[in-house]
C-alpha cells in the first residue's frame, strides 16, 4: 500500500519540466489512490451501516439474524428496559463532565501559551502523561484510589473520571486556538481604554470561542463513549457503553443500535454544519479582504 | 469532531513573556490541582495497591498495606503469555493501521488540497466511526464474522476456510478488531503532517533524477515522521490495554485475554486488587519507556 502512494507521488522525472502554475503531477497513481481511499471508506463505514441497518429489524429476543423490517424500534425507543436510563445516564455525566474538563482545560490553555513561568515543563508533563496513559490503567488507578478513600462509586465518580481524562485533550485543542490569536487585537482593545475584564470577554473569549466548542464537542464524545474507565469506576450506574457490554454476553436488543443511530445522525449534524460556518465565514473573509 | 486535536496549525511564534502570577496561580491552580488529586495520586495509590498482601489469607477482597515486591514475581510468572500477546497484539495492529492509513492520509492531506470540501468531507468519513458506540462497531465485526454468517460461508464455499473453521475467538478477529477500532487515530496525526507537506520537496527530488520510490522513501515519509509517531503513540498506547475486542462476548475467546481483561478480572471479578495493580503498573512502565523514547527524538515541547 505504501509503493502505491509512492508510486502517486509523481511522474514528473520523465516528464519534460512544465512551467506553468500546476508544478505537481500525480499521473496514473493518483486514481489508484482515489479508488484505494473510496475502498477504505466504505471499509470503515461498514459496521455503521451494519448498525443503522439493525436498528430496524424486527428482532426476537436477540437481534443477530435479519428478520423482516419494523419501525417499532424506533417508535418505541424505550420499551427495551434499561437502554433510556442508561442514555439518559451518559448524557448527565457526559454533559457535567465536559462543562467542568472544558472550563479548567481552557484556562491552563490560556496559561500556557500567554505566560512563562517556573513550572511550565512540568505542567506539560502532566498534561500529556493521562494521554500517554492506557486507559485500563487510569481506569484500575482511580478505583484504587476510591477504594483506599472510601468513596462510593456512581454517577458522581464516573464524572470525576471523565473530567480527568477530556483535561488534556480539552488543552491540545484550545492552545493551538490560543497560539494562532494575534495579540494585536487585545493591546488594540487595552489601547482603547478596555478594562481587563472587558479585554478578556469582547476580544480574546469571542475569538477563541470556536477552539473552545471544539474541544467541548471532542470532550462530550469521549466521555459518551467511554467504557474502559467507566467500568472501573461506575459501581452499580449504568451507562449507555456499560449497558452494550453487558448485553452483549445474552444479546443486545435493536432499541440500543437507535440510540446508538440517533446520537450518530446527531454528531454528523453537528459536525457537517461546524465545517460548513467556518467556510461559509472564510469566504466571507476573503470577500472582504 | 476529534481531528481537532489534530489537524491544527503550528503554533505560531508566542508573544513575549508576560510576569503576572497572580493571573497565572488562577488559570492554573484548579486544573493542575485536579489532575494532581485524580491522576498523580490514583497512580502513586495504584503502586501502593501493587504492593499490598492479603490481610488474612482466604479472605477475598481485602489487603493491607505491605511491601510485597513478590507480586509483581507472581503476576508476571502467571499472566505472562497475556501480556505478551498484549504487545505483540498491538504492535501488529499499529502496523497494519499504518499501512491502511498511509496513503489514505496521503489522499486527503496532498491529492485533495485544492478542494476544501472534499478534504472536509474526506475527514468527516475518517472520524464517522467515532460517533457510533465503540462496543456496536466491535459487536457489528462480529456478526459479520459469526460462523453462520455469509462472509464465513462464502470463504467456505471458495475452500479459502476450512469447513470447521471460525474467525470469531481467533487471533486474526481480535488483531482485525484492534486495527478498524484505532485505525482514525492513525490517519489524523499523518494527515494533519502530510497537509503540510510542502511539494516543493518532493518537486526536487525528481528533478534531481530520484525515482519516484526514492523520492517517496527519502523526502516524503522523513517528512511526515512526526505524524507517523504521535499515530504510532496514539494507536499503539490504547491498542496494549484494550480489553473488549479481545473479550470473549466480542472478537476474542479464553486464548486471546490481553493484559487488560487480566487487570479488569483481577480487579472487578476475582477483586485480586494487588495483582491488578501490578499488571498495571507493568503495563504502564511499559508504555513510558516507549514514550520517553519518543520524547529523547521529538522534545518535550511536542509533546502537546
Amino acid at each position: 500500500m505504501t509503493v502505491q502512494a509512492g508510486a502517486a507521488i509523481t511522474d514528473a522525472a520523465t516528464t519534460p519540466p512544465r512551467p506553468e502554475r500546476r508544478p505537481f503531477r500525480l499521473g496514473v497513481g493518483r486514481w489508484g489512490l482515489a479508488l484505494y481511499s473510496v475502498l477504505a471508506f466504505v471499509f470503515l463505514l461498514i459496521p455503521i451501516v451494519y448498525t443503522i441497518v439493525f436498528s430496524f429489524n424486527d428482532y426476537r429476543r436477540t437481534n443477530i439474524s435479519w428478520r423482516s423490517f419494523t419501525l417499532d424500534n424506533w417508535l418505541g425507543v424505550c420499551n427495551a428496559q434499561g437502554v433510556c436510563e442508561a442514555f439518559a445516564n451518559s448524557i448527565l455525566i457526559a454533559v457535567v463532565a465536559t462543562v467542568i474538563a472544558t472550563v479548567l482545560g481552557t484556562m491552563i490553555a490560556i496559561a500556557l501559551v500567554r505566560y512563562r513561568f517556573r513550572f511550565r515543563a512540568g505542567t506539560t508533563l502532566l498534561l500529556f502523561l493521562p494521554m500517554a496513559t492506557p486507559e485500563v490503567v487510569l481506569g484500575a488507578g482511580l478505583a484504587a484510589q476510591f477504594l483506599a478513600v472510601g468513596v462510593a462509586k456512581g454517577i458522581g465518580t464516573i464524572i470525576l473520571a471523565h473530567v480527568m481524562f477530556c483535561i488534556s485533550f480539552v488543552v491540545v485543542t484550545v492552545r493551538a486556538r490560543v497560539a494562532s490569536l494575534d495579540p494585536a487585537l487585545e493591546e488594540a482593545g487595552r489601547d482603547l481604554y478596555g478594562s481587563p475584564n472587558q479585554v478578556f470577554w469582547r476580544i480574546t473569549f469571542p475569538l477563541l470561542l470556536p477552539g473552545i466548542m471544539a474541544a467541548a464537542m471532542l470532550s462530550f464524545a469521549l466521555s459518551f463513549d467511554d467504557f474502559i474507565i467507566t467500568t472501573f469506576n461506575s459501581g452499580a450506574a449504568v451507562t449507555f457503553p456499560k449497558f452494550i457490554y453487558t448485553a452483549a454476553a445474552r444479546g443486545i436488543p435493536a432499541e440500543a443500535n437507535v440510540i446508538a443511530s440517533i446520537v450518530f445522525f446527531a454528531s454528523i449534524i453537528i459536525v457537517v454544519s461546524a465545517q460548513l460556518t467556518t467556510a461559509a465565514r472564510r469566504k466571507r473573509l476573503a470577500k472582504k479582504a | 469532531m476529534a481531528f481537532g486535536a489534530f489537524a491544527t496549525e503550528a503554533p505560531a511564534a508566542e508573544p513575549a513573556p508576560r510576569k503576572k502570577s497572580r493571573i497565572v496561580l488562577f488559570l492554573l491552580l484548579p486544573g493542575v490541582l485536579y489532575l494532581l488529586v485524580f491522576f498523580a495520586t490514583p497512580l502513586v495509590s495504584l503502586i501502593l495497591t501493587s504492593l499490598q498482601a492479603p490481610s488474612v489469607i482466604g479472605d477475598i477482597g481485602r489487603y493491607d498495606y505491605a511491601f510485597q515486591w513478590q507480586n509483581y514475581v507472581t503476576v508476571i510468572e502467571t499472566y505472562w503469555p497475556q501480556i505478551l500477546r498484549s504487545f505483540v497484539y498491538a504492535a501488529l495492529a499499529t502496523l497494519f493501521a499504518l499501512l491502511f492509513s498511509y496513503p489514505l492520509a496521503y489522499f486527503i492531506g496532498v491529492n485533495l488540497r485544492r478542494f476544501p470540501l472534499l478534504q472536509a468531507l474526506a475527514l468527516t468519513l475518517v472520524i464517522a466511526p467515532f460517533f457510533i458506540s465503540f462496543l456496536l462497531r466491535t459487536l457489528a465485526w462480529k456478526q459479520i464474522f459469526a460462523d453462520e454468517g455469509w462472509l464465513v460461508g462464502t470463504l467456505q464455499s471458495f475452500a479459502l476456510l476450512p469447513s470447521d473453521a471460525q474467525i470469531n475467538g481467533t487471533p486474526f478477529a481480535v488483531i482485525f478488531g484492534l486495527t478498524y477500532n484505532f485505525i482514525p487515530f492513525m490517519t489524523l496525526p499523518i494527515y494533519a503532517s502530510l497537509e503540510r507537506l510542502d511539494l516543493r520537496y518532493v518537486e526536487a527530488g525528481n528533478d534531481l533524477y530520484a525515482s519516484s520510490w526514492t523520492t517517496f522513501r527519502t523526502v516524503t515519509v522523513p517528512l511526515s515522521m512526526p505524524g507517523i509517531l504521535s499515530g504510532v503513540l496514539l494507536t499503539f498506547i490504547p491498542a496494549a490495554g484494550d480489553f473488549v475486542n479481545a473479550s470473549r462476548d466480542f472478537l476474542g475467546s479464553t486464548d486471546t485475554a490481553m493484559i487488560g481483561n487480566v487487570i479488569e478480572a483481577n480487579f472487578l471479578v476475582l477483586q485480586n486488587y494487588p495483582a491488578a495493580a501490578a499488571l498495571s503498573i507493568l503495563l504502564m512502565a511499559a508504555i513510558l519507556i516507549l514514550v520517553s523514547f519518543y520524547v529523547r527524538r521529538s522534545g518535550t515541547e511536542d509533546l502537546l
